[in-house]
């Protein structure tokens, strides 16, 4: 009897075999993320043209915010290809009792709804964030030492943590609803819009929230501010960027436990 | 000949209607959707309090910030207006077939679906808008935040031109919405439309950024472009911008763009359906 895989080499089969299935119809995918690239792609056209007609927003500049916007456009686009899964869990695993099955596999439940589905179109979101990150380099002159390489990569795993955390609390809700519900797009979708410009232009309960009750600042805005290296203008202390994306792993870890909550609530949908 | 007028418009006005009452019934939907954007509107009022923030840079801005947050919530009350999405009624009987059936109605294929579709995007906005209405223009003051608030428009004069150019507005994001169900109809399939579609209609209809505060160098380009007539024109006439000649001008752009796209839809509709095959089943 051969040994059955490891998680990771589970997961990275998953993978394989969903990108394989959507690489059947090159045309679709092709186009998939092209349309990606693009859709994402119109909040440049809205912060370009706001610095194009302003010149600065209290002190920042077009290549700085930037950095901002490219990044957590990078993490939401991994998370985002990870818990695909998680965000259809209501729709297409809960009403059609497909969850029934994944329960039975002797295998770790979340690593098999995050193998589900593994998008290929949200690479079109991933090069736009890449492509601004370009740009910011040049604009801001942006110093890409190992210690900013670094801190770029810990807050980039920290942010894909924070948004695949939001998406399995967005899945942990439709235990009790039976369907995928929109409105956790508040958090994803809306916390991509928040978190690309810089914090410090937000009122301040908007700053607490995104601090402290959905840390999007820990894993965009205090790393970021280490890459450009410039204080912070609210007083932050300069080291907070090289602990604050631990807050994303943090946020991970609850929603987990929230999660095993709602499983414990769920019974069959009985079809 | 009245009474004649009226039979004839039947069908069509039946068709407006009971799509409209069916899409009304969809209160959670209209719900979450309201949830979502009054947080994207916070956002964006503040992101524009931030940049009018410097004093030299809100002098030379073509629009006030109080300007700019009403913009800001009109857009949000009137995302649903956007014509970015297939009907998805004609999208489906475009997949199932069941178009046949609306062949073989002894009415106009386009003025049908036209009216289906207009109930269609009237009520989904319609609920939608009034409850933006209240958060913005009502519940915001309340709360004491006034500055962000929804303001009303300049007078009595641009409140009915407003009216009457949303009125305009819907007919012509009807209008487009046919393009795409035409298009869905040739290609069948929706998807592609849809994705290619929507951001272009968010761009230059306003509803990004308003149309003012693109660039300089594009301002006539971005008002005499049909999408400018959804809510960038509306717009305008709310804040007093376009005024006596200028509001009619408007309002004019707005009618010849619907003339111009009903009849595109309307030649392209019947070229396509001659060419339809329904497969057997």
């Amino acid at each position: 009897m051969s040994r059955s895989p490891g998680s990771i080499a589970l997961f990275l089969r998953l993978v394989k075999a969903s990108v394989g299935a959507q690489a059947r119809y090159p045309a679709s995918a092709l186009m998939l993320t092209v349309g990606q690239f693009l859709v994402t792609g119109i909040e440049v056209v809205a912060v370009w043209a706001m610095f194009h007609r302003f010149g600065e927003v209290r002190g920042w500049t077009l290549g700085e915010v930037a950095l901002f916007y490219g990044l957590v456009n990078c993490m939401f686009a991994l998370a985002d290809a990870l818990g695909r899964g998680f965000d259809v869990l209501g729709t297409e695993f809960l009403r059609s009792g497909a969850f029934d099955r994944l329960l039975l596999r002797p295998r770790p439940l979340a690593l098999q709804l995050m193998g589900h589905d593994f998008r290929i179109s949200r690479m079109g979101r991933l090069l736009q964030g890449l492509a601004v990150i370009g740009f910011a380099t040049a604009q801001a002159g942006i110093a890409w030492t190992p210690e900013a390489v670094a801190v770029a990569l810990f807050a980039l795993a920290g942010g894909v943590a924070l948004f695949l955390g939001i998406l399995v609390l967005q899945g942990t809700l439709s235990f009790w609803t039976v369907e995928s519900l929109e409105i956790a797009n508040v958090l994803t979708y809306g916390g991509v819009q928040a978190a690309q410009y810089p914090l410090a232009l937000y009122a301040r309960w908007f700053r607490r929230l995104l601090t402290f009750a959905v840390p999007l600042a820990c894993v965009a805005y205090y790393p970021a501010l280490l890459i450009l290296g410039r204080p912070d203008p609210l007083g932050a202390p300069h080291w907070v960027g090289w602990v604050s994306p631990l807050a994303g792993f943090v946020f991970l870890a609850l929603a987990f436990r929230v999660w095993g909550l709602g499983l414990r609530h769920y019974a069959s949908t009985g079809s | 000949m009245k009474d004649g007028w009226r039979e004839i418009a039947r069908p069509y006005t039946a068709a407006f209607a009971s799509r409209f009452l069916q899409m009304l019934q969809y209160r959670t939907a209209a719900l979450a959707g309201f949830g979502t954007q009054c947080w994207w509107g916070g956002i964006k009022v503040m992101v524009f309090a931030a940049f009018y923030g410097g004093a030299s840079a809100a002098a030379q801005a073509p629009m006030s910030l109080e300007h700019a947050i009403t913009y800001t919530w009109l857009a949000q009350g009137l995302l649903v207006l956007m014509p970015w999405l297939v009907d998805p009624e004609v999208a489906q009987s475009v997949r199932t077939g069941s178009v046949a059936y609306d062949r073989l109605r002894p009415v106009d294929a386009y003025a049908l679906w036209y009216a289906r579709s207009a109930g269609w995007i009237a009520a989904r906005l319609l609920p939608r808008a009034a409850l933006m209405l209240g958060f913005a223009a009502v519940a915001l003051p309340l709360l004491g935040l006034g500055a962000w608030a929804w303001q009303p428009p300049v007078g009595v004069a641009a409140a009915l031109a407003f009216a009457l150019s949303m009125g305009l507005g819907l007919a012509l994001s009807t209008a487009m919405v046919m393009l795409l169900n035409v298009a869905t109809l040739s290609a069948l399939n929706e998807r592609g439309i849809n994705a290619l579609s929507a951001p272009l209609v968010i761009v230059l209809s306003g509803n990004l950024l308003p149309l003012a505060l693109l660039p300089d160098a594009w301002q006539t380009a971005l008002l005499v472009q049909p999408l400018a007539g959804l809510m960038d024109i509306p717009a305008r006439l709310y804040f007093g911008q376009l005024r006596g000649a200028d509001a009619l001008l408007g309002l004019a752009l707005q009618c010849f763009w619907i003339a111009l796209l009903v009849a595109t839809g309307r030649w392209l509709l019947v070229r396509t359906m001659r060419r339809l095959q329904v497969q057997g089943g």
